[in-house]
């Protein structure tokens, strides 16, 4: 019910924060998507759920525009083509960001900005403010000044959401922001996510973490190449679509009404 | 104290050290702030590769009567540009690229010298440099050229710091990463061949790398890390070209070896990252 009024009070057009229609991507002739399609309404936390190799980074990068589709297209709140960089904003897996490279944190997070400024434009007093209040609303502000490679795996998770908020996107796309952290920092970011999501932010997190997408988010896209199902968790969350997205990937326990995971 | 101060003074005294001194600082300085990127991006390997590049058009330049510099650049910058096409285009590594066309156009700059009857000393000072013996002309030159480049460099900072940290977010925020990496690779080509007078093909990628990596034990941030490389980079010049006078050795080598001897002195004694002060500070571990 919370969803229907929301997307009432944004309007019709963007009522659909993301679609894929019949796409197909890959790379050197061998198929990363398959006729991948689905839509995300605005407000929502959804989940791209799917084992390695199941083309959740590539999908990632299609909608961001940084990959091109053999076939089919993505709109990003209603309209198709090159996407409106300001309102996407995007946090790379953990593993492909240098940690080593001497900026601070407040360096990161200023890069937000960088796609509202022209070229030859200094980040100006108003963009570190607004930096700054990202920061504050992952609770790094304390740690501005500190280089990023001194932060926590969890810090630094926040510290790129951080980046996509000082950037003032709509919709955010995630690649594994929850991989490799401990249960509490994992906990913090999901709940980082819930307040993101009641300021009317659209999130799209890819994982492979089953258990935090049952619990906390709306949506779940189950993907292995194709989209095997997409829907409530609770209703896609089932033995048999869970096995035929994971395949062998994963060992599955069901009790009772809940479904745990352990990588196979 | 006179013979001090004269012993200072002594060798500025001569116009072809004041010559030397002032290309030799200028090219050090920017190779500095190019190379804080270099190592940052671990690309020492091209850092290397782009001067024995050059070779082949002064080669080329020399034949055809042209100005020499100019030769090696179009040279650095042509080969730069053509290990990213290949990297991107054929499924083969950046630093086998790298390899085959360096490699490649340093012989084609020897086969082409080969085919020179006369005696060409002049190609020589390109690859083991000869500060003491620039002109005022490349003086110039080479000043100009390095304070366009850090021109290029402050101007294009934001851009340059951000494709470099992050490419793909970068490319996502609507930034042209490859015309970004591609300008830098250029920069790094320039920079290099501005150096070859100085300190000559084999030695240039220490002026790129070396200080850069001493600041980089010093500093937390890029800016200072920039800044702080200038200044080593300018002291190693200062210093080796001393050297070079009293001990009247080649001052290419005692300019590159100063630096080496700064590099190892922030290795030992950096506050927080160097070898001894965390010997000190890490607690003994327990039996």
């Amino acid at each position: 019910m919370v969803k229907e009024s929301t997307t009432l009070r944004r309007g019709a057009g963007e009522a659909l924060a993301l679609e894929a229609r019949g796409l197909w991507a890959g790379y050197d002739g061998q198929p990363a998507l398959e006729d991948v399609t689905f839509s995300i309404e605005t407000g929502c936390l959804a989940g791209l759920v799917g084992p390695n190799g199941s083309g959740k980074s590539t999908l990632l990068r299609v909608i961001l525009g940084l990959h091109r589709p053999w076939r089919g297209d993505t709109r990003v709140f209603g309209s198709s083509g090159r996407p409106d960089r300001r309102r996407l904003g995007y946090t790379p897996q953990s593993e492909q960001v240098d940690w080593s490279f001497p900026v601070t944190v407040l360096d990161v997070v200023l890069m937000g900005r960088y796609s509202r400024l022209g070229p030859l434009r200094r980040p100006t007093k108003v963009d570190r403010e607004i930096a700054r209040h990202a920061l504050e609303s992952v609770r790094l502000a304390d740690l501005a000044d500190r280089r990023i490679g001194e932060l926590s795996g969890g810090q630094q998770r926040r510290a790129l959401v951080a980046r996509a908020l000082a950037q003032e996107a709509d919709l955010l796309l995630l690649d594994e922001p929850l991989s490799g952290l401990d249960a509490t920092a994992q906990h913090d970011l999901i709940a980082l996510f819930e307040g993101l999501r009641q300021e009317g932010k659209t999130l799209l997190v890819a994982t492979h973490d089953l258990s935090c997408v049952a619990a906390d988010f709306d949506h779940a896209i189950l993907l292995n190449r194709n989209v095997v199902a997409f829907g409530r968790p609770s209703d896609v969350f089932t033995e048999e679509l869970l096995n035929a997205t994971f395949q062998r990937h994963l060992l599955l326990v069901r009790l009772q009404d809940r479904t745990y995971v352990g990588h196979g | 104290m006179a013979e001090f101060i004269d012993f200072l003074g002594d060798p500025w005294t001569l116009e072809f050290m004041r010559r030397g001194l002032i290309a030799a600082v200028a090219v050090s300085a920017i190779a500095a702030v190019i190379g804080s990127f270099v190592i940052l991006k671990g690309m020492a390997f091209i850092g290397d590769a782009l001067p024995h590049a050059s070779f082949g058009g002064i080669a080329v330049a020399f034949v055809l009567g042209g100005n020499l510099y100019l030769g090696g650049a179009i040279a650095a910058v042509l080969t730069a540009i053509l290990i990213g096409f290949i990297s991107r285009r054929a499924s083969i590594k950046y630093d086998t690229a790298i390899g085959i066309l360096f490699v490649g156009a340093f012989a084609a700059g020897i086969l082409i010298i080969s085919r020179q009857t006369n005696y060409t000393p002049d190609l020589f000072s390109f690859v083991f440099g000869n500060v003491l013996g620039i002109s005022w002309t490349d003086v110039w030159t080479t000043t100009i050229a390095a304070a366009v480049i850090l021109l290029l460099v402050v101007l294009f900072y934001k851009e340059i710091l951000f494709v470099a940290y992050d490419p793909s977010m970068a490319a996502a925020s609507g930034l042209p990463v490859a015309a970004a990496q591609y300008g830098l690779l250029a920069l790094i080509g320039v920079t290099t061949v501005i150096g070859l007078q100085t300190v000559g093909i084999v030695l240039v990628v220490a002026l790129l790398i070396t200080p850069a990596a001493t600041a980089q034990l010093l500093t937390r941030r890029l800016p200072p890390m920039m800044a702080v490389g200038a200044v080593v980079g300018a002291l190693s010049s200062f210093v080796g070209l001393y050297i070079a006078y009293y001990a009247n050795v080649s001052p290419s080598a005692a300019i590159v070896l100063t630096a080496t001897g700064f590099f190892f002195l922030a290795f030992l004694f950096a506050p927080r990252r160097g070898l001894l002060w965390q010997r000190r500070f890490v607690p003994a571990k327990p039996a």
